[in-house]
């Protein structure tokens, strides 16, 4: 099989991805929409490794797997944290910050 | 002796500080310790001049250093006294004169309760005018003549509860910031062209300067003196100064700090004669103002306003002859000394009128006062007598002297200034027998209840010294030409010159028309009934009233121009510097206002900037081919 499907696959899932961390209020959601983008990335590492006949694609690939398990910590703590000040896991209820 | 004549200076003003800062707790002895401390003064200066009379002619000019002043670079400047016989005849008139000035306001101001504080002020203006004519700079000059400036400021607006005498205080300060420019300029251009600022550099270096820097350093040392003596085109002030108390009229704008500027240009001699331009110009603006003064004094009924015309006058003729060269620089401050007597003797007369008239100055409600003031009467007719030039009384020894120098010279120069000074003196003597008359003489026209009286011995005794001064000073100083002499080592020796017309035939014409405006003065104020109020007059007499227009053409002619520059620099101001500065503020305000709405605090739409913004980039990496 031509490893540019992968790639092709890749990006549909960046795609989903992205959409449903724009789209969706749910906090959830919204990050497991950072999940499905972050190994869109990672499938498209290990294909352009098979490509490219290099290893640099493969290692980068364990790199973003180590830093997607400490960024779930962090997301799913900050998330609690959110839930337990406001009741709510909506992305557009804290709006402190507008200018 | 020489060498404690900063003393002269020490005492006034610390008395001054001590009655400004003691508080109410010095009114039972504030003006005893004025009196005492300006006594102190002339203690001083007439032991210093006893000393100077022992030494020989050349000896007589003594330098006392005080401290360094503005040790720097090119400017090294000492503070230091120059006692010199010029100086010298300053600080004896300004203490004497000052000394007995002071005596009488200790009756004038009786129930005056800011008597303290007048005394303070004047203890201030006499430190400030000895300062003026010991120092041996320009520099150390100027903090006199800026002293003085500030003095005469407080004591005419020592009334300022009432407005039109704030203003007019004011109007003194302001007019003679104007003067005070030409001295800073002038200060410029010394220490440009001639290396220095203090007399004896000025002077030595003076020589070698040429015709023309010595003319600008003249013309500016002219507009100084015009500012502080009142003279025209800076003379508007005089009259209003009169809102002060009487005794300040009688020494600061009379006796002594109006006649700075004919020190300031005698003491710059050196300077003028190497611009004979400038000294011209000094002699011309004199013998206009002379004119000029005699013109205002002949219509005015307020007896203060008419005697500070004739002041403006008699500063003319001084100017004159300072104006004419070491043949005039003796006789100007002869003048100055004997007028320094006459002036402030009737000054101190009319406020010894105002005193027993409850304060009126209209010489329309005056009259016959000679029954009921018999001293006040007998001193003012000596002045009078004295500025009338009537031999052998003072001023006509000193003006009749004025009169022939100005008629040394060649062309038409002497016709115009001798003509200008005979003519003057004519008009004197109807101005002050005018006043004169209208005061003491012909019918009483007091207003009701007015119940003149003669002043306390306070006041008249003073009146009494003045008067006799008035009467002999001249004649003592003329015989022998003992002034003169005494002078020389400032002033030089004068070439006896002889004038264009014969001097008896010049003195006789000069008494002719002295003899002639009395007379009229006789006949229109002394012999016939003078109206109570002003009569409808002429369009030249309306013109003299109101000080030949001078208010309205500085409004005209500076004021409102100024005023609309001033808005038209405002308007620009604010539409050009402002309105670019507020336009750019404004401009990045509203940047920041529009940009702001994208902060909406949105997450996932800052979410999705963030990823247009990677599309971006990364189309432009694409295309870019990088």
């Amino acid at each position: 099989m031509d490893p540019i499907n992968f790639v092709i696959l890749a990006s549909i899932l960046f795609a989903i991805g992205s959409a449903a961390v724009l789209l969706r209020r749910n906090a959830i959601i919204a990050f497991m929409g950072v999940e499905l983008m972050l190994n869109a990335a990672n499938l498209a590492l290990v294909a352009f490794s098979r490509i490219h006949g290099e290893i640099d694609g493969q290692i980068m690939a364990f790199f973003v797997l180590v830093v997607a398990a400490a960024e779930v910590v962090v997301g799913l703590a900050i998330i609690i944290a959110v839930f337990r000040a406001r009741q709510t896991i909506s992305l557009d209820e804290p709006a402190e910050l507008k200018g | 002796m020489l060498d404690l004549t900063w003393l002269l200076i020490a005492v006034p003003l610390a008395s001054s500080f001590v009655l400004l800062l003691a508080g109410k707790r010095a009114n039972p002895w504030g003006h005893w310790l004025g009196v005492a401390a300006s006594g102190t003064a002339f203690l001083v200066g007439l032991l210093a001049f006893i000393q100077m009379l022992g030494l020989d002619e050349h000896d007589r000019s003594h330098a006392v250093h005080l401290f360094s002043w503005i040790p720097g670079g090119e400017l090294n400047l000492d503070a230091g006294l120059l006692v010199d016989p010029l100086s010298m005849t300053f600080v004896l008139l300004v203490t004497f004169v000052g000394t007995l000035i002071h005596i009488y306001s200790v009756a004038y101001m009786e129930h005056d309760p800011d008597r303290r504080r007048f005394f303070a002020y004047l203890n201030l203006f006499v430190a400030a005018m000895l300062l003026l004519v010991l120092a041996d700079s320009y520099l150390l000059l100027f903090v006199g003549w800026e002293g003085v400036g500030l003095a005469s400021y407080l004591l005419i607006g020592f009334w300022n509860h009432k407005p039109e005498y704030a203003t007019a205080a004011n109007k003194a300060f302001v007019v003679n910031r104007v003067g005070d420019i030409g001295l800073i300029l002038a200060m410029g251009l010394m220490f440009a062209y001639l290396g220095g600022l203090d007399f004896q550099t000025v002077f030595a270096a003076a020589p070698e300067a040429t015709t023309a820097q010595l003319t600008a350093i003249g013309l500016m040392l002219l507009v100084a003196a015009c500012g502080k003596s009142a003279q025209f085109p800076l003379q508007s002030w005089l009259g209003d100064a009169m809102a002060g108390p009487t005794p300040v009229s009688a020494l600061i704008h009379a006796a002594t700090m109006v006649t700075a500027g004919v020190y300031l240009i005698v003491r710059s001699a050196p300077v003028f004669e190497g611009a004979p331009a400038a000294q011209t110009t000094v002699a011309a603006i004199g013998a206009f103002t002379l004119i000029l003064g005699a013109v205002i004094g002949m219509a005015k009924d307020d007896i203060k306003k008419a005697l500070a015309a004739s002041t403006m006058s008699q500063i003319g003729y001084m100017m004159l002859a300072a104006g004419l060269g070491p043949i005039g620089y003796a006789f100007a401050i002869f003048h100055l000394v004997t007028h320094g007597f006459f002036k402030a003797g009737m000054f101190l007369g009319a406020g010894s009128v105002m005193h027993g008239m409850s304060d009126q100055v209209d010489m329309r409600r005056f009259g016959a006062l000679r029954t009921a003031m018999v001293t006040t009467w007998v001193t003012f007719g000596l002045g009078w007598l004295a500025i009338l030039g009537v031999p052998p009384f003072s001023g006509f020894w000193s003006k009749d002297k004025i009169i022939e120098a100005a008629f040394v010279g060649e062309g038409a120069q002497p016709w115009i200034l001798g003509g200008a000074a005979l003519i003057g003196a004519g008009l004197t003597a109807f101005y002050m027998s005018r006043l004169f008359f209208m005061t003491f003489h012909g019918k009483a026209r007091w207003t009701d209840g007015q119940h003149p009286h003669e002043s306390p011995a306070l006041m008249t005794v003073p009146m009494i010294i003045l008067a006799v001064g008035s009467a002999f000073l001249g004649l003592f100083l003329a015989m022998g030409d003992r002034f003169s002499t005494w002078l020389e080592p400032v002033t030089g020796h004068a070439e006896h010159h002889e004038p264009v017309l014969p001097v008896p035939v010049i003195m006789v014409a000069t008494l002719l028309l002295v003899a002639a405006g009395a007379w009229f003065a006789w006949r229109k104020y002394g012999a016939a009934d003078v109206p109570e109020t002003a009569p409808a007059a002429s369009l030249a007499t309306i013109a003299a009233r109101n000080d030949m227009f001078q208010d309205s053409v500085n409004r005209g002619v500076f004021e409102r121009p100024g005023t609309h520059l001033t808005r038209t620099l405002v308007y620009a101001d604010a539409a050009l510097v402002d309105g670019a500065v507020d336009k750019t503020a404004h401009g990045f305000a509203r940047t920041g206002e529009s940009v702001r709405k994208t902060q909406n605090g949105q997450v996932r739409s800052y979410a999705l900037t963030m990823l247009v913004g990677l599309v971006i980039v990364i189309l432009v990496v694409v295309q870019g081919g990088l």
